[in-house]
């Protein structure tokens, strides 16, 4: 498909704006920051651009956490299937 | 104002049962029982009760409480807007089943003893069984039953502990109960596993995405925001549930991230959100209890909205896996923009209904300087943005061009949402009347300067996080062990050795009474007592009919002499 023929929020250089709007949006948000006082009263939450830091962080740290339990719990899809259904869709057991 | 002596929740248990009578009469059953409940729940004041003497006891079948009635009323709305959303495509063994089951959560809300609420906790699970069985495939048929033995070993201990319960204090009163012995944390574990709690949370995520679209609807809300009220009702500020809580958040974001089916994500993430409420009430304050009700209240109609947008995407495509799936924004706009109203409402995004009342839970751990739990609420917040607010629509919706281009959802589907979709942005914008309907009063405010900041950076940057860790979420053909590892594969391997001794054993003994009965019967044959009577008609029906004589001889010697 060319890229005339796609829906305009799948084009190449739409995304690239979308990119660019979403940059600026986090970088009011962070400046937004600066006007406004946190009252937790833990302390750290009013320091610069916290809850950006920490959501971002927490995050990543969600995902990658969840990546490396992903090794141990991660199975195939017919795992819990009969033995007998098993048999037929073996090669789907290969996916990962 | 009319007397209330007959629980609206049974009126939606009995007027389910005359559904099958014809199309029509149940699709004016399906408009007309919501209304009328929600009539009768708001139509006697707080503190009304009806009691029934029964066994020794006062049950007490309607109590209305401010909490009750807050729920009840969210269940009955449930069952209208879901039913809008099912009439035209659910089986009617589907609707029935479901307003069995809304009927006796609505139940459930206003028991005001114990033996009540037992008894609509066990209709509820007879209900939701139902309504999976309802999806006619095997899969939905093997996960029902697993579902159905969670629920019934959730109502043994609950049972038991009532039973004990009732033994030490004489009260089956439904009130707050204080964790003093073994029969209160049988209660609580009771009422924690249908919220979803550790560690039986998986049959969740194992039973729901397998009803049809319309069907894991309405299981999403009922059983366990109904878990929610009790634990509410019975154990506020038990502290126990603040950690119990927390690790259901986390374990709904983890399971969630790494799941590939679409209903599942959202199934993981309820867990995910009744832990936001579990921790709610074990933080106790008054602040806390109204945020996990209102929590709770918010929570059904966005879940609700978002299962219904999967509905309907698994409606008209079949697909149900994330691999499958992308780029159907395209052909289903509508679907997709409501859909991502809920996502967003779950999101707690500014000027929706999940702003407004997750915020007083996370508040009320800050007042009490909890500072581990409001880190962790605040990390999970974003969390949830991560694996349902951007993950459900990313991977339904946008991703890849999958390539199918399904048209847009049918139109009683359509409205559903839509009305949804408004009370979810409704109730973020406006949340006075809501607030108005809480346990006590709020002098909670959502929109101040700082907490909008706060929640815009918390969110976006969690957003960030999503886009720039795409590559590591790439979808697999995979499922995630969990607990019911034990009881699908090892309590079954071992069930299967266990079967294979018995039949072992079985043969044996088989083979070995065949044979003497054989010797048995051509010695028997041989011997003169052949000859009687009574001996040559062999078939058993001879034998039971003697029988029978004697004990009924027996019988009317004992009642008359």
């Amino acid at each position: 498909m060319s890229e005339l023929d796609k829906h305009w929020l799948l084009r190449k250089e739409n995304i690239r704006k979308l990119w660019i709007g979403f940059i600026v949006i986090l970088a009011l948000t962070v400046i937004a920051g600066l006007f406004v006082h946190q009252h937790e009263s833990f302390g750290i939450e009013d320091s610069f651009g916290f809850f950006a830091w920490y959501g971002f962080i927490t995050c990543v740290g969600m995902v990658v956490f969840a990546k490396l339990l992903g090794i141990f719990l991660k199975r195939p899809e017919n795992y819990y299937d009969d033995e007998s259904s098993t048999s037929l869709n073996k090669s789907g057991a290969e996916h990962d | 104002m009319t007397e209330l002596l007959f629980p609206p929740g049974l009126l939606l248990v009995i007027g389910a049962l005359f559904m099958p009578l014809g199309i029509k009469i149940r699709n004016a059953l399906i408009f007309a029982l919501p209304v009328l409940c929600l009539y009768f729940i708001w139509s006697a004041p707080v503190n009304y009760i009806v009691t029934l003497p029964f066994l020794g006891f006062e049950l007490e079948p309607i109590k209305i409480t401010t909490t009750g009635q807050l729920f009840a009323t969210i269940f009955s709305l449930m069952a209208l807007v879901g039913g809008i959303y099912a009439y035209k495509q659910a089986s009617t063994l589907e609707l029935a089943a479901a307003f069995a089951y809304a009927g006796s959560a609505v139940g459930v809300t206003l028991a005001g003893d114990l033996i009540t609420l037992f008894i609509f906790w066990e209709v509820m699970a007879i209900g939701s069984t139902l309504v999976i069985w309802s999806a006619r495939h095997d899969g939905a048929y093997r996960a029902s039953m697993r579902y159905l033995m969670v629920h019934l070993f959730g109502g043994l201990l609950l049972m038991i502990g009532i039973a004990g319960h009732v033994v030490q204090t004489g009260s089956i009163s439904f009130e707050p109960l204080a964790l003093d012995s073994i029969a209160q944390y049988l209660i609580l574990a009771g009422f924690l596993v249908n919220a979803g709690a550790p560690p039986l949370s998986a049959w969740i995520a194992d039973a729901y995405p397998e009803a049809s679209p319309s069907g894991s609807v309405f299981l999403s809300a009922f059983t366990t925001k109904t878990a929610v009220f009790t634990l509410l009702i019975a154990f506020p500020g038990a502290w126990i549930l603040i950690p119990v809580g927390i690790y259901m958040i986390f374990y709904g974001i983890i399971y969630a991230l790494l799941e590939n089916d679409m209903r599942r994500i959202l199934a993981y993430s309820i867990v995910n959100q009744v832990g936001f409420m579990v921790t709610g009430i074990g933080l106790g304050t008054e602040m806390a209890l109204n945020g996990a009700a209102a929590h709770a209240f918010a929570h059904i109609i966005y879940k609700a909205l978002l299962l219904m947008s999967a509905g309907a995407v698994l409606y008209q495509t079949g697909k149900r896996r994330c691999t499958d799936l992308g780029g159907l924004f395209q052909t289903m706009p509508w679907t997709a923009l409501l859909g991502i109203i809920g996502a967003l409402a779950i999101s707690s995004f500014p000027f929706t209904s999940g702003f407004v009342t997750k915020s007083m839970i996370a508040q009320s751990a800050a007042d009490q300087h909890l500072i581990i739990v409001w880190f962790a609420l605040a990390a999970a917040s974003a969390g949830v943005f991560l694996h349902a607010g951007i993950k459900f629509p990313w991977f339904v919706f946008f991703q890849k061009d999958s390539g199918m281009r399904p048209p847009e959802a049918p139109r009683n589907m359509l409205v559903a949402m839509a009305v949804f979709a408004i009370l979810c942005v409704g109730i973020g914008v406006y949340p006075k009347p809501l607030y108005a309907i809480l346990p006590f009063t709020v002098s909670y405010k959502p929109y101040t300067a700082a907490h909008l900041v706060a929640q815009f950076q918390l969110l976006l940057f969690a957003g960030l996080a999503f886009f720039v860790m795409l590559p590591m979420m790439k979808r697999t053909l995979t499922i995630s062990l969990d607990f019911d590892w034990f009881y699908r594969k090892f309590l079954f391997a071992g069930g299967r050795i266990g079967l294979n001794i018995m039949e072992a054993f079985n043969r044996i003994t088989q083979s070995g009474a065949k044979q003497s009965g054989q010797a048995f019967l051509s010695a028997f044959n041989a011997s003169r007592l052949s000859r009687y009577h009574l001996a040559a008609s062999w078939p058993t029906g001879s034998m039971v009919l003697w029988i029978g004589v004697i004990l009924g001889g027996y019988l009317i010697i004992d009642v008359y002499f």
